[in-house]
């Protein structure tokens, strides 16, 4: 590994699959498929077990605060997994000198947001750091949730053929996010998608639809998501980028930086893997979900070049989608 | 070194080195430096590349990609009626 | 997007292609000199589309690529010291120096940040008065009006803790430089759009006229890059060797007047090191004396600074399209996208990169 940790280490690229292959599975073991979550069997019940920790900057951003994306981020890891989340643990770190109302605002908003998840916060803990050792909060958080469902969801289940989509617009938290970072100051209307996903997985689980494979898609967007699953099921994804919904400003911002809306971050989507029958049934159920209406089919699964995520560009021409090595920069060349 | 971006001025403010203007692209805004484009007024569509706008595009010129494309006489469906550039509901008034 | 998305169309890019196919007797390279253009012809899979006789081989247009090993030392030292904040944009912070990259000296506690336009620096200097504000002022022809426009405006507002590390360079020597290399196997340029916005046209007729080859001066969307190779193939076929203005809603012959005046009263020629290809004469810029005191160099005691660049990476053959990079000793193994030894490889688009990514 690297001699010291970067932050790209931390951009849910290519150098973080390293530093956890090359530290933490040697020391952890690799207990089954790596995925967003733990499946536990304890007492013939069928538990998802899962665990993040939110750094965000700035704190609240245009669409949510660090407290919303802690909470709908676990509750989204335990969807990933096909259970319905039920309790959710926060641990805070605090910098001295915090303001103690905006700590109200940001418990307050979790509250909030675990309701509408329907889940409960049950536990948690506080530790204060000193000022200028952290950066005013971070939240590191747990989640446990019931399988009810007794089907499996996992890379190994994907076959050939498998339709692929997504529940809706890409790329609207990580420019929220930006909009509001000192250095790249620009003015939009665009608020971060932050939501729970345990809704529309819901909603595809309690009508039968065979889901193979669920992902979100955080840290390195739809692209580094996809490549994952390809690695992990030896198959090839095929794009269509015509197909994939960015909306007009977030394509604008990206455009203006230099970046490729594939690869920015998001809080509220999730890539299905599903079988090519329940396809459109799949597509119609999420659509009528909430904050899901700009679902879409964008792809599906091939037996050829595996482990390979291609695209059929905006020109109709084929070129590959790989994942990078750390976070995508802003760029002017 | 090049990723200069289109976008529609919406405002402008301030004279001479210290003009800055308003820049829409694709809805996102951001203020620019139009010190390099005396010319540039409300409306104009500007190449803004690191925050400084560097010249106004050229509407007639922006269709020759593809009036070019027609006298390559490659074209054997009629030619595409509105111009790429016509606004919806925008009369085709000569650039 | 308008300007944008017309240029994007799957129907007019097939009909260009085969306009293209029906062109074309003979084998050409076709060099496109920007890195911007590259990442376009990527990311669209331009390249996809055209008839296997024309091979694009990608230029030394690109900051990442072409920025010398001693510069980004001198970023690393300033970047490090604890008075400073080091802006740069996103593209320079992977570059590996010597020993180390601007993400290491973040990573070890430098103030490094990156920033959209040099003003918004200007911006920081007025905000941290007891800080020094040093900008990473690199690239071509298109960014020297904002870089110009930076320090005059630091001037006219008496900033004083405002700084540039400059690493300027200009595109007509460097092909001069890479059409006098022996065993040069270039047919045409697509010469880069956004350099002749600000210059205009009138430097490459010289080079079209002295080595006989096309130049078609082209824009960044994939209509522009198809019509740009179109249009240079067409040239081949013909024997023509032009000068053709294929991005002319952006480029007019003159270029930005207003933009070259402000870079000739801030900037002066000077020779510039190009990594991996050598010392150019009369190839980059520098700021002019009487700006001296916004020189980051100077100001920091960096200007006598040299290093050399590891004998081991072949970037520079790379570059001049004289070498693979399957015929680098390191390609894949020391030398990966995590752990670039050189510029072609840092670059997502550097020939290397490409090649570790695609033909793997």
């Amino acid at each position: 590994a690297e001699a010291q940790i970067l932050l790209a280490h931390g951009g849910g690229g290519r150098l973080m699959h390293r530093l956890i292959e090359d530290v933490f599975l040697p020391a952890f073991g690799t207990a089954g498929e790596r995925h967003d979550g733990a499946v536990l069997e304890i007492g013939g019940v069928k538990l998802a077990f899962t665990t993040d920790a939110y750094v965000v900057r700035p704190l609240v951003f245009p669409g949510g605060d660090i407290g919303t994306l802690a909470v709908n981020g676990t509750v989204n890891d335990l969807a990933m997994c096909g259970a319905t989340p039920r309790y959710l643990s926060a641990a805070f770190v605090l910098e001295e000198g915090v303001s103690t109302a905006l700590l109200a605002r940001i418990a307050a908003g979790m509250a909030r947001a675990a309701a509408a998840a329907g889940v409960a916060l049950v536990t948690g803990d506080t530790k204060v750091v000193d000022r200028g050792k952290g950066d005013g909060i971070y939240i590191a958080t747990a989640g446990i949730g019931v399988v009810a469902h007794d089907v499996t969801i996992a890379p190994s289940r994907v076959r050939p053929g498998d339709a692929v989509l997504v529940n809706g617009d890409l790329g609207r938290h990580g420019i929220a996010i930006m909009s509001a970072r000192e250095g790249l100051a620009f003015e939009t209307t665009i608020e971060s998608d932050c939501m729970p996903l345990n809704g529309p997985v819901a909603a595809l689980l309690d009508a039968g639809v065979a889901v193979h494979c669920l992902r979100d898609c955080t840290r390195g967007g739809l692209a580094s998501t996809l490549v994952e699953i390809a690695e992990a099921t030896r198959l090839h994804i095929r794009l269509d980028e015509r197909a994939v919904p960015v909306r007009e400003e977030v394509r604008g911002a990206c455009e203006l930086l230099g970046l490729d809306p594939l690869y920015v971050a998001n809080e509220g989507r999730f890539a299905a893997v599903v079988a090519p029958q329940d396809a459109d049934r799949a597509l119609a159920i999420l659509r009528a979900q909430p904050g899901c209406e700009d679902a879409a089919r964008i792809g599906h699964v091939s037996a050829d070049d595996p482990g390979l995520v291609t695209m059929i560009s905006a020109i109709g021409a084929a070129r590959l989608v790989d994942m990078l090595s750390g976070e995508q920069l802003p760029r002017i060349c | 070194m090049c990723l200069a971006v289109p976008g529609q001025l919406i405002s402008v403010s301030g004279e001479g080195m210290a003009r800055t203007g308003r820049v829409s692209f694709g809805g996102v805004s951001k203020e620019v430096s139009l010190a390099l484009v005396p010319e540039a007024v409300e409306g104009d569509y500007v190449i803004v590349h690191v925050g400084a706008a560097l010249s106004v595009v050229d509407e007639a010129e922006a269709e020759e990609t593809f009036r070019y494309l027609q006298e390559m006489g490659e074209l054997d469906s009629p030619p595409p009626s509105p111009s790429p550039f016509a606004e919806e509901g925008e009369a085709e008034e000569p650039a | 997007m308008k300007y944008v998305d017309e240029y994007r169309d799957a129907d007019a890019a097939r009909r260009y292609a085969d306009a293209l196919a029906g062109l074309v007797t003979r084998p050409w390279t076709i060099m496109e000199i920007c890195g911007g253009q590259t990442h376009a012809i990527v990311k669209f899979g331009v390249d996809a589309l055209l008839p296997p006789a024309i091979t694009l081989v990608h230029g030394p247009g690109c900051p990442v690529c072409v920025t010398p090993v001693e510069l980004i030392d001198k970023a690393v030292e300033i970047a490090g010291r604890p008075e400073v904040i080091f802006c740069s944009y996103g593209d320079m912070l992977r570059v590996p120096g010597t020993d180390k990259d601007l993400f290491t000296v973040k990573a070890g506690g430098g103030d490094v940040r990156i920033v959209y336009a040099p003003l918004d620096a200007l911006a920081l200097a007025r905000r941290h008065p007891d800080r020094q504000v040093v900008f990473f002022a690199v690239g071509f022809e298109t960014t020297a009006p904002a870089h110009a426009l930076a320090v005059a405006r630091a001037r006219a507002l008496g900033v004083e803790n405002f700084s540039l590390l400059v690493s300027h360079v200009l595109v007509p020597p460097a092909m001069a430089a890479l059409l006098s290399a022996p065993g040069q196997r270039v047919d045409g340029f697509l010469a880069a759009g956004h350099v002749c916005t600000v210059m205009g046209t009138g430097e490459y007729a010289p080079l079209a006229e002295r080595f006989r080859v096309p130049i078609v001066i082209t824009g960044f969307e994939p209509l522009d890059l198809l019509q740009g190779i179109t249009m240079t193939v067409r040239q081949l076929e013909e024997g023509r060797a032009a000068v053709e203005n294929q991005y002319a809603r952006a480029v007019r012959p003159a270029g930005n007047p207003a933009a070259r005046r402000l870079i000739a009263e801030v900037f002066r020629v000077v020779p510039r090191k190009w990594r991996g290809i050598g010392e150019i004469p009369e190839s980059g810029l520098g700021l002019r004396a009487e700006f001296a005191r916004f020189d980051a160099e100077r100001r920091f005691g960096a200007a006598a600074y040299t290093a050399e660049e590891s004998s081991e990476c072949i970037s520079g053959r790379i570059l001049r399209g004289a070498g693979k990079p399957p015929d680098c000793p390191a390609f894949g193994a020391r030398c990966t996208p995590e752990h670039p030894l050189g510029a072609t490889m840092v670059s997502a688009e550097g020939a290397c990169a490409a090649y570790y990514r695609y033909r793997r």
